[in-house]
């Protein structure tokens, strides 16, 4: 294996392994289980956005529309625990009604945007950025545009509560991304995703359902961005249809294009999403942790983004 | 190429113009002074600084690429523009615009020389502009000077029209000649079609996908500049979703995303129709039947997108059929 191969490969792993070096030596309290849950739990909300949008860019597509479909989850659901649309007798009941109901909307909204992109050969930057415009807009007219607050603890355990110490989001969050890890490695379905990515035609050609594999694809990541909606909320005691989920779309696609997925589609790694969100997240950490502004951590934050990918390209080339 | 085939691209090409018109006729026939100088005064100034950065986008989708820093580019830009007002007009236009041009630069050399898809690279410019904004700005808006002049750019008239108007005008019509009657215009479009094409036919590709970058960093710097000078201060965290909305507004005009071909022209129409939309809802507002919050302008915005779209599909015959024509995937890279 050459240098830059190497590097390409496992760039983003020393690079993170570099950084907790880094803050072993330098940043005060670091190794503490403090440090590791605040970390987890900022990052978490990317990683499982990011894991769908894995999903989608492996077929080579994008999904624009992660943020707008988070808030219209995270609007939609306090709107029915809180009995604002009807009442149900026990609050468990109303809880997991909220839960099912946001994220199948969140999961229908993501099929309909792979419905756009099989069936009338839309582009996705474009068919995504419908519903990216329009759900910000469905989750403001939805709340009319108010704060939703609420305390409702039965709820709030995924995104406050918490198992033999660790965070419940952060539990949801190691779940996702081990089955779908499994899933893009191990089953029929995850080799048809690549497939599609690799060479479309081709795929369609050797009888893979192209078109099926697309929507999934998008309701998977519409899913996932349902989920993370709610655990927004959840932390937040509140729910704010003008700010959840803003600029997740970014994140997300950033996390997956530093943890060493190809944008053009056909080869993906949901672990690399993973190592990717938490060096963005740690490099964040770190910078803000020894006194940097937040706005001189965004310049770092792109500057390691071009050259995670460029040194993957290098590595490709060679 | 059938008949059906041409009749469907002059239809996506001029459907935009033919929609405009038609929404417009249906304001003029609906509300009393919806053709009143004010109103389109108004409509024509507010949107002068959109129609700027979709102006550059335009160019770089042409190519094939894509420009997302252009909002965050055109607040780095006001910022910048807002601390040299007190020296007087031109010099906060300058420092603008050179702010943009050089945010443009980079965008061109990242995408040239480390060859990182379009997408990539200008995402990373997005973030750095936003974080270079709020560190210039120290996290908040920058007042401009209002003895020097400056203001006059977003806020002044000339020959009864709105100076930022004016220049976007200017802009579009030096862009339509630029990208209709110059070589390197045409070599614009021959790169989105086939760029290895381009390439082999001997046209400088690298230098003019450059060139494309630069201009759409341009172009955010006068909007930048237009809109410290409409809203009398830089603001570090306007231009949010602008990217998107000029994204939206070139498809809506009718140039197709893969590049290779498009409008100056029809953009121009994309930006006012996305603009007027949101007028007719104020108007809608005022006449008191139905009250439909500002919530709505979005909704509707993307249903007009969605239908926009639709349409281009089934005229330009993309829809999917069982027989296997050439597959149109997204590819907004180099090779």
């Amino acid at each position: 294996m050459s240098g830059g191969v190497f590097l390409s490969r496992y760039g983003t792993v020393l690079a993170l392994l570099a950084l907790i070096a880094f803050n072993l030596a330098v940043t005060p309290n670091f190794a503490t289980l403090q440090t590791l849950n605040v970390n987890l739990t900022q990052v978490c909300t990317i990683v499982i956005v990011g894991v769908g949008m894995t999903l989608v860019i492996a077929t080579g597509g994008i999904d624009l529309s992660v943020g707008s479909l988070m808030a219209i989850s995270g609007a939609l659901a306090p709107m029915i625990f809180m009995g604002k649309l009807f009442e149900l007798g026990s609050i468990y009941a109303s809880v997991a009604l909220a839960i099912i109901v946001a994220i199948t909307a969140a999961t229908l909204l993501g099929a309909f945007n792979g419905w756009l992109i099989a069936r009338f050969r839309i582009q996705p930057i474009v068919a995504t950025l419908v519903l990216f415009i329009a759900g910000r807009g469905i989750a403001q007219v939805m709340t009319n545009g108010n704060l939703q607050v609420f305390k409702v603890p039965e709820f709030q355990v995924i995104g406050l509560g918490r198992v033999f110490g660790l965070p419940v989001q952060v539990i949801v969050m190691t779940l996702i991304v081990v089955v779908a890890a499994w899933v893009l490695r191990r089953t029929i379905f995850g080799r048809q995703v690549l497939a599609v990515g690799g060479n479309e035609r081709a795929a369609r050609l050797s009888g893979i359902p192209t078109s099926r594999i697309k929507i999934a694809v998008y309701a998977i990541s519409g899913a996932l961005a349902g989920v993370a909606g709610l655990i927004v909320i959840a932390i937040n005691s509140a729910s704010d249809a003008n700010l959840v989920g803003m600029g997740m779309e970014l994140d997300a696609i950033a996390a997956v294009a530093v943890g060493g997925t190809l944008l053009t589609g056909g080869r993906a790694t949901i672990i690399g999403t993973l190592i990717g969100a938490l060096t963005i997240q740690l490099v964040r950490y770190t910078l803000l942790a020894n006194g940097v502004p937040d706005a001189a951590a965004l310049v770092v934050k792109a500057a390691i983004i071009i050259v995670a990918v460029w040194l993957q390209q290098r590595g490709q080339a060679i | 190429m059938n008949a059906r085939f041409q009749t469907g691209n002059v239809l996506a090409t001029y459907g935009v113009v033919f929609t405009l018109i038609a929404v417009i006729l249906f304001g003029y026939l609906r509300y009393d002074n919806f053709l009143g100088s004010f109103n389109i005064l108004s409509v024509l100034r507010y949107n002068s600084m959109f129609a700027m950065v979709s102006l550059g986008m335009c160019f770089v989708i042409m190519t094939g690429g894509i420009d997302l820093s252009v909002g965050s580019v055109a607040a780095l830009c006001s910022v910048v523009a807002a601390y040299a007002s007190p020296y007087g007009l031109v010099p906060g236009l300058t420092a603008g615009l050179a702010a943009g041009l050089i945010a443009g630069t980079l965008n061109g050399l990242i995408v040239t020389r480390l060859r990182i898809m379009p997408f990539i690279a200008t995402l990373g410019t997005m973030l750095a502009a936003s974080g270079t904004a709020l560190l210039l700005a120290q996290n908040q808006s920058v007042s401009v000077s209002y003895e020097s002049g400056f203001v006059d750019l977003g806020q002044g008239n000339l020959l009864g029209l709105p100076v930022p108007a004016l220049i976007a005008a200017a802009a579009y019509f030096l862009g339509s000649v630029f990208l209709n009657l110059t070589s390197t215009g045409r070599t614009v479009l021959a790169i989105g079609g086939n760029e290895d094409a381009a390439r082999l036919m001997g046209l400088p590709v690298a230098r003019v996908t450059f060139l494309v970058y630069l201009v759409s960093g341009g172009c955010a710097g006068l909007a930048g500049v237009i809109l410290a000078a409409q809203f009398g201060a830089g603001q570090p965290i306007e231009g949010v979703g602008w990217e998107l909305f000029a994204i939206a507004a070139v498809v809506v005009g009718g140039t197709l995303l893969t590049g290779g071909a498009g409008s100056v022209a029809t953009t121009l129409a994309g930006v006012l129709l996305l603009g007027v939309l949101f007028t007719i809802l104020n108007f809608e507002n005022g006449k008191g039947w139905i009250t439909l919050s500002a919530y709505w302008q979005s909704v509707i915005r993307g249903v007009f997108l969605l239908a926009v779209v639709l349409l281009q599909a089934k005229l330009t015959g993309r829809v999917e059929t069982q027989d296997l024509e050439p597959v149109s995937n997204v590819d907004v890279g180099p090779k």
